[in-house]
C-alpha cells in the first residue's frame, strides 16, 4: 500500500512541476530563452493568495483568481520591460543574465514585504481526503485536486494551441519569427501573451505547491522552479506533452528516491536520472531532433 | 626595447591592472580607510575574480554555458581543505603545505572536469547547460553526506553518519558530512590571493594566444568548419573545459583555506553561486579577460557598499543589474550609445581643427 501512496504523491508533485515547466517550456519554444524568474511568479501567486485571504478577506476562489490575474500582469510586465529589449541582442545570454536580474528583484521585494519569516500558509483546497481500501491508503485533498488542475490545464492548453488563432500563431511564431511576421502575424503581441499564459500558470502552480506543502518564503519558488527547468529538458524543451511527462517522471523519481534510497540525495538522484537520459537522448524524450545544416 | 604586439600589449594593460588595483588597495588597507568587514571581502573577491576568469574561459573562448561551476570549486576545496587538515602536523611549514593542496585541489577538480566533461560535452546550447547544473548539485549532495574519520588503522569513509565509521578511540573524523571540515588553517591571504589571479590570467590569455586556443575558438565560431580543417573536436573542447574546472579548484583553494569551518551549501557551492559568477562573466563581456574581474569586483563590493540602505541594498543590487544587462546588450541601446559617441567625437575632431 505504502507503494501506491508513494506512486501517488509522486504524480501529484510532478504534476505541479508539470504545471510549471508548461510556462517555461512555452516561453522558450517561442522566445528561446530560459526564464529564470518563472519559479519567483509561483512564490509572488501563492503570497498573493494568502494576502488576499488573511487580510483582505476574499474567498479562496477570488483569492486564487485574483492571484491569476495579478501574476498575469506581472508576467506581461516583466517582459516588455526586461526581455524584450534584449531578444534580438548578439549574445542569448544577455538575457538569461535579466532574467536572473528579474529574479533577485523579486525574491527582495516579497522579503522586503512580507519578511523572511516563514509564513504557514493555510490549504485553499476544498476537496475533502479520499479514503480508500479500508482506511489503509489516504489520499489528500490536494493531491486529488493537483492532478485533476494538471489534467484539465494540458487539455485546455493542447485544444488552445491546436484550434485557436492565437495558438496557431505561437506555432507560427516559434516556428519562424520573421515569415511569421509577414505572414501578419503580430510577434510581440504572441510573445506577451504566452508569457500571460506561462505566468498564470505560475500562480496555479503556486498555489497549489502551498497547499500541499503549506510553508512560504520569498525563496520557496527558487528549487521548484529548477526542479521544473529540470523536468522541461527531460521531457524535450519546447515539447509541451514532453514537459507533462518529464513533469510527472521527475516527482515520481524524487518522491521514491526520498521514500527508498535516501531523503538527502534525492535530489541528486533526480539530476542523476536526467543526466543519464540527456546522455542516452541528446534533446530530452520527447524533443525534435534537429539536424544541422552544412 | 622590443616593439610589443597588440595581444602582449593588451595582456600588460591586464596584469598591470590587477597589480594597480592590488597597490592600490594595499594602500587603503595600510592608511586605514577600508572597513574590517571589506577587509574580510579581499580574499573571498580573490576567489571571486579567478571563478569568473575561469568561467570566461568556458563561456566567452569555448562558446559553452555551464551552470555548474561552483560544483569544481566545491570539489578544490573540499580536496584540498582535507588534505591540509590531514598534514598540518606532518608539514609544518604553511608554505609548502598550501603550495602542494593547491596543487592537489586544482588537480582533483581538473580530474572531475575531464570525468564530467566526456559526456556532458556531447550536449549542445541548454542541453549543457541543465546538465552541468545538475553536476553542480549532485557534487554538492555528494560531499554532504560523506564522513571520514582518521585513526591508527588509516582512513574510514562513511555515507551514514560519524559514529559508523567505527573509529577507535583518539580518531578523529575529519569530514563531518552537513557539518563539512572543521579546522582547516587559514592560510590564504589577499596577497596570496593576487598572485594567484595573475597565475590564472597568465594560464588563460596563454592559452588564448596559442594554436590550441585559436583551435578552441574555431570551435566556437564554427564546429563543422573546425572540423572539416581537421582539428579534433573532443580534445579541445576536453582541453578547455578541464583547464577551467581546474582554475575553479584553485579558487576553491583560495575560498576553504579563509573559513573556519567549509560546508557545502546552496550559498556557496550550490547552483545560486555557478549563476553568480555567469553574471561577472556575462556583465563583464563574454570573453573579455578584463571586463570579468572588473564586474566581479564590482559585484562583490556593491552590496557592502550599500549596507548603509539595509533592506533596500539587494533589491538595488537587482535593478542595478537588469538596467546595466539592458544598457549594454539591447540593440537600441548600443545604437543610441554610438550616434551619442561619434556626435562627440565629431564635435571633438572640429574643435581640434580649429584649434589647429
Amino acid at each position: 500500500m505504502s507503494f501506491i501512496s508513494y506512486l501517488i504523491n509522486g504524480i501529484s508533485l510532478g504534476s505541479v512541476y508539470a504545471i510549471i515547466a508548461l510556462g517555461y517550456t512555452m516561453v522558450y519554444g517561442i522566445a528561446k530563452m530560459l526564464n529564470f524568474a518563472h519559479g519567483d511568479v509561483i512564490m509572488i501567486g501563492a503570497y498573493v493568495v494568502m494576502t488576499a485571504i488573511a487580510s483582505a478577506g476574499l474567498s479562496p476562489l477570488a483569492a486564487v483568481l485574483l492571484a491569476i490575474v495579478f501574476c498575469t500582469v506581472l508576467g506581461v510586465l516583466i517582459e516588455s520591460v526586461a526581455y524584450r529589449p534584449l531578444l534580438n541582442a548578439s549574445s542569448s545570454l544577455a538575457v538569461l543574465i535579466t532574467a536572473i536580474g528579474v529574479s533577485y528583484l523579486l525574491q527582495n521585494v516579497a522579503l522586503l514585504i512580507f519578511g523572511a519569516n516563514t509564513k504557514s500558509f493555510s490549504s485553499v483546497v476544498p476537496v475533502p481526503a479520499l479514503v480508500l481500501a479500508g482506511g489503509k491508503l489516504t489520499i489528500a485533498g490536494e493531491t486529488i485536486a493537483t492532478i485533476i488542475s494538471c489534467v484539465i490545464i494540458m487539455v485546455v492548453l493542447t485544444l488552445f494551441i491546436k484550434k485557436s488563432k492565437a495558438g496557431q500563431a505561437m506555432l507560427a511564431v516559434s516556428e519562424d519569427k520573421g515569415a511569421a511576421q509577414l505572414m501578419g502575424i503580430n510577434v510581440n503581441g504572441t510573445i506577451a501573451l504566452t508569457f500571460a499564459i506561462g505566468s498564470a500558470l505560475a500562480a496555479v502552480a503556486g498555489v497549489l505547491l502551498c497547499s500541499a506543502y503549506p510553508s512560504l518564503t520569498p525563496y520557496t519558488g527558487a528549487m521548484p522552479g529548477i526542479k521544473a527547468f529540470v523536468a522541461a529538458v527531460f521531457g524535450g524543451i519546447g515539447s509541451i506533452p514532453g514537459a507533462l511527462i518529464g513533469g510527472i517522471l521527475l516527482g515520481v523519481i524524487e518522491i521514491f528516491g526520498k521514500a527508498y534510497i535516501s531523503s538527502q540525495m534525492a535530489d541528486a538522484i533526480v539530476f542523476g536520472v536526467l543526466i543519464i537520459v540527456l546522455i542516452v537522448k541528446p534533446t530530452g524524450i520527447l524533443g525534435k531532433n534537429i539536424q544541422e545544416k552544412v | 626595447m622590443k616593439k610589443m604586439n597588440k595581444t602582449t600589449k593588451s595582456n600588460m594593460v591586464t596584469y598591470l591592472m590587477v597589480i594597480v588595483i592590488f597597490i592600490a588597495v594595499q594602500a587603503m588597507v595600510a592608511t586605514g580607510n577600508v572597513s574590517s568587514l571589506l577587509q574580510g571581502l579581499l580574499v573571498p573577491l580573490c576567489a571571486y575574480v579567478i571563478l569568473a576568469v575561469s568561467l570566461n574561459l568556458t563561456v566567452g573562448i569555448l562558446g559553452e554555458l555551464s551552470l555548474g561551476h561552483a560544483g569544481f570549486m566545491c570539489v578544490g576545496a573540499f580536496t584540498s581543505a582535507f588534505f591540509s587538515k590531514c598534514a598540518v602536523e606532518a608539514i609544518p611549514a604553511a608554505g609548502v603545505r598550501y603550495l602542494i593542496a593547491l596543487l592537489i585541489g586544482a588537480a582533483a577538480a581538473g580530474i572531475c572536469g575531464i570525468v564530467i566533461g566526456i559526456p556532458v560535452l556531447r550536449l549542445k546550447g541548454d542541453y549543457l547547460a541543465i546538465v552541468t547544473l545538475a553536476f553542480g548539485e549532485i557534487i554538492k549532495n555528494i560531499v554532504n553526506i560523506l564522513f571520514i574519520g582518521k585513526d591508527s588503522k588509516g582512513f574510514h569513509f562513511s555515507t551514514k553518519d560519524s559514529m559508523s565509521l567505527g573509529l577507535e578511540d583518539g580518531g578523529t573524523v575529519i569530514v563531518n558530512g552537513p557539518q563539512g571540515i572543521t579546522g582547516t588553517p587559514k592560510d590564504s591571504t589577499f596577497v596570496i590571493g593576487v598572485v594567484l589571479i595573475l597565475v590564472t590570467l597568465f594560464i588563460v590569455l596563454n592559452l588564448m594566444h596559442s594554436r590550441s586556443g585559436r583551435a578552441i575558438m574555431a570551435i566556437r565560431d564554427n564546429r563543422i568548419a573546425a572540423e572539416s580543417v581537421g582539428i579534433n573536436i573532443t580534445k579541445y573542447k576536453l582541453m578547455a573545459f578541464s583547464v577551467s574546472a581546474a582554475l575553479a579548484g584553485v579558487a576553491g583553494v583560495i575560498y576553504a583555506h579563509n573559513l573556519a569551518t567549509l560546508t557545502a551549501q546552496p550559498k556557496n557551492f550550490g547552483y545560486n553561486m555557478s549563476i553568480m559568477i555567469l553574471v561577472f562573466v556575462v556583465l563583464g563581456g563574454i570573453g573579455n579577460m578584463r571586463g570579468s574581474i572588473i564586474a566581479a569586483i564590482i559585484l562583490t563590493l556593491l552590496p557592502e557598499l550599500l549596507r548603509g540602505l539595509s533592506d533596500y541594498r539587494m533589491l538595488i543590487y537587482a535593478v542595478v543589474l537588469i538596467v546595466m544587462m539592458l544598457f549594454n546588450w539591447s540593440p537600441k541601446a548600443i545604437e543610441w550609445r554610438e550616434r551619442y559617441l561619434s556626435r562627440f567625437r565629431r564635435k571633438n575632431n572640429k574643435s581640434t581643427k580649429e584649434a589647429a
